[in-house]
């Protein structure tokens, strides 16, 4: 290379070494972002293969209010994030703590767990569907070894949405278990040998020290969790595909189904306009909270 | 931490066994059933012959496009994650080391965060109508160009606490002796970051090989990756449930692999700001 160049190339490292990343950012995120801003005010209508925009604010806004799957798939969203999270947060703590006051297999613990986080959400909801299945699965198999009658997991309105409940538990407890864990093995031990000293009883040292201790992690654990299931959509496509009915309906699978199966583009994105702004806001609620709570 | 001892060690070592059991024992039964023929999954048999037809059948018959599938996964992967390890190590050097200012560094930071917070969905709205009037919509490089993006947020924040580990005196020491940032860049911070090169590599490559929603809606037969084959095979009118296993275990293997390989280096990535 000549040197005048090569000069170049090292006098403006730093403005090239960060431009890849804006230019991607700009194009592939700002850019459909403010898009979608302008689609959720459109109509759009593919005429041989083209887009054909109109501006059509009053019909998209008037599409979300009589959407009658809407008010299920917020309900259902809003039940799942709460059990979920809930559920996950007390599992994954019980069990970061036990796993920490045993001697030995620790290792063992953490390579089980990573497991679920790895594979694919997808694989996973196949997995379940076949454990869950009416004739042949392996609750049903177990339910017929108790003599007890077989039970429909995932086809009964009353049910459906529970057994999508009990398949995200099982993923994501592993998740908060690692985060949680990782904070436990970072546990100043003098603190808790002092309190020991003191005459600490164990049950006092977990509630007392240990999971105060944990405040920030636990924190970290909630936000994480609870935003990922405000957006959990692999799973429950593959399961049920939001039935029987709306059963089991959630807002990131409507959205899915507005966008891609009844080709709405406007009435899709003003939709996920409204999902954002929702998350966002969760997400500067929690964190003002968790904030004021751990500081 | 206060150990446990006498029975309640016991009762404790029972119940860690039961969660280890409860997260592997699905894989197993899962992979059992992948190796039964359909007949003995109907009867529900615990004693059975072993077979791998259903592999063989998934992979290799005409019927099946599975292995083209795992063809476009591990194509895009890959790229995927050369591709954004270069984009996200250069930014997140130049975000650390580089006075950039104020509103620069933060907006940045934070359109990542509020980008890997919003659901992916939102955007492959706009993301479809982009690529259509590009060309590029059903293609491997729109993929590839959305997996790069999804993946930059965490590859940048991982990269940065890697770097904030590396004491700056050795870069001093070397502009000292006349080298310059970039040669100093290459020759002495990323050779000392290669575990977090590792730790992102790994992760990007996971989260683009079992990424399901944008390659659900930008792809179609021809360019369809592994997730979106398992999700065709589950809602076929007449479900093949053993091949459904199996494909679901082939799904897994990626994913098993890096677990025992980049065990270390993979906790630290998922856990990435859990602890100070």
């Amino acid at each position: 290379m000549p040197s005048r160049l090569l000069d170049l190339v090292h006098n403006t490292f730093r403005y090239w070494s960060l431009l890849p990343a804006i230019v991607l950012l700009l194009v592939i995120t700002v850019y459909p972002a403010l898009q979608l801003l302008q689609m959720s005010v459109s109509t759009i209508e593919f005429v041989d293969g083209r887009d054909v925009w109109s501006f059509t604010p009053g019909r998209n806004i008037e599409l979300l209010l009589s959407d009658p799957v809407l008010p299920p798939a917020i309900l259902n969203t809003i039940i799942f994030v709460i059990v979920t999270v809930a559920v996950e947060l007390s599992l994954g703590l019980g069990l970061a703590i036990l796993v920490g006051r045993l001697p030995h297999g620790r290792g063992g613990a953490r390579t089980a767990m990573i497991l679920p986080i790895l594979v694919p959400p997808v694989a996973i909801g196949s997995m379940w569907k076949l454990m869950y299945n009416f004739d042949f699965g392996l609750f049903n198999q177990a339910l017929d070894g108790l003599g007890l009658g077989p039970v429909n997991w995932l086809g009964s309105t009353n049910l459906a949405l529970i057994s999508v409940i009990i398949v995200d538990i099982w993923h994501w407890t592993p998740f908060v278990f690692l985060i949680l864990f990782a904070a436990v093995e970072g546990l100043p031990v003098d603190v808790i040998e002092a309190a020991q000293v003191d005459g600490a009883t164990n049950r006092q040292i977990t509630w007392l020290i240990v999971i105060p201790m944990l405040r920030d992690a636990l924190a970290v654990a909630f936000i994480f969790r609870a935003i990922f299931a405000f957006k959990v959509f692999d799973e429950i496509y593959l399961l049920t595909s939001g039935g029987p009915g709306t059963a089991t309906e959630v807002v990131n699978l409507h959205l899915y189904k507005v966008f891609f199966e009844q080709n709405q583009l406007g009435y899709g994105a003003l939709l996920s306009v409204a999902f954002i702004a929702a998350i966002l806001a969760f997400l500067l609620v929690s964190r003002r909270v968790t904030r004021d709570t751990t500081r | 931490m206060n150990l446990l001892y006498g029975r309640e060690r016991v009762v404790g070592y029972a119940l860690m066994t039961l969660a280890i059991l409860m997260i592997v024992g699905p894989f197993a039964w899962i992979f059992l059933n992948s190796l039964k023929y359909q007949v003995a999954i109907y009867t529900g048999a615990w004693v059975f012959t072993p077979t791998l037809s259903n592999y063989a059948e998934v992979l290799f018959s005409r019927r099946s496009d599975f292995a083209h599938n795992v063809g476009n996964s591990l194509i895009v992967a890959g790229i995927t994650t050369a591709l954004v390890l270069v984009v996200g190590t250069l930014a997140a050097y130049s975000l650390h080391r580089f006075r950039w200012s104020q509103w620069i560094a933060t907006g940045f930071l934070g359109w990542t965060l509020i980008f890997h917070t919003i659901p992916v969905l939102t955007l492959v709205g706009p993301w479809y109508v982009i690529f259509r009037q590009l060309g590029l919509y059903d293609t491997l490089t729109a993929l590839i160009i959305t997996h790069v993006t999804m993946n930059l947020p965490m590859t940048i924040w991982l990269m940065m606490s890697f770097f904030k580990d590396i004491p700056l005196e050795l870069e001093e020491a070397a502009f000292v002796d006349g080298c310059r940032p970039l040669t100093a860049f290459w020759w002495i911070t990323l050779r000392l970051a290669i575990p977090g090169l590792i730790a992102a590599g790994i992760l990007a490559f996971i989260f683009s090989w079992k990424e399901f929603s944008i390659a659900l809606n930008l792809t179609s037969r021809a360019t369809a990756t592994v997730p979106v084959a398992i999700a065709r095979f589950a809602q076929q009118y007449e479900v093949q449930h053993a091949q459904m296993a199996a494909a679901a275990m082939i799904a897994t293997i990626p994913a098993i692999i890096l677990m025992f390989l980049g065990q270390r280096f993979v906790v630290r990535g998922l856990t990435l700001g859990a602890v100070k």
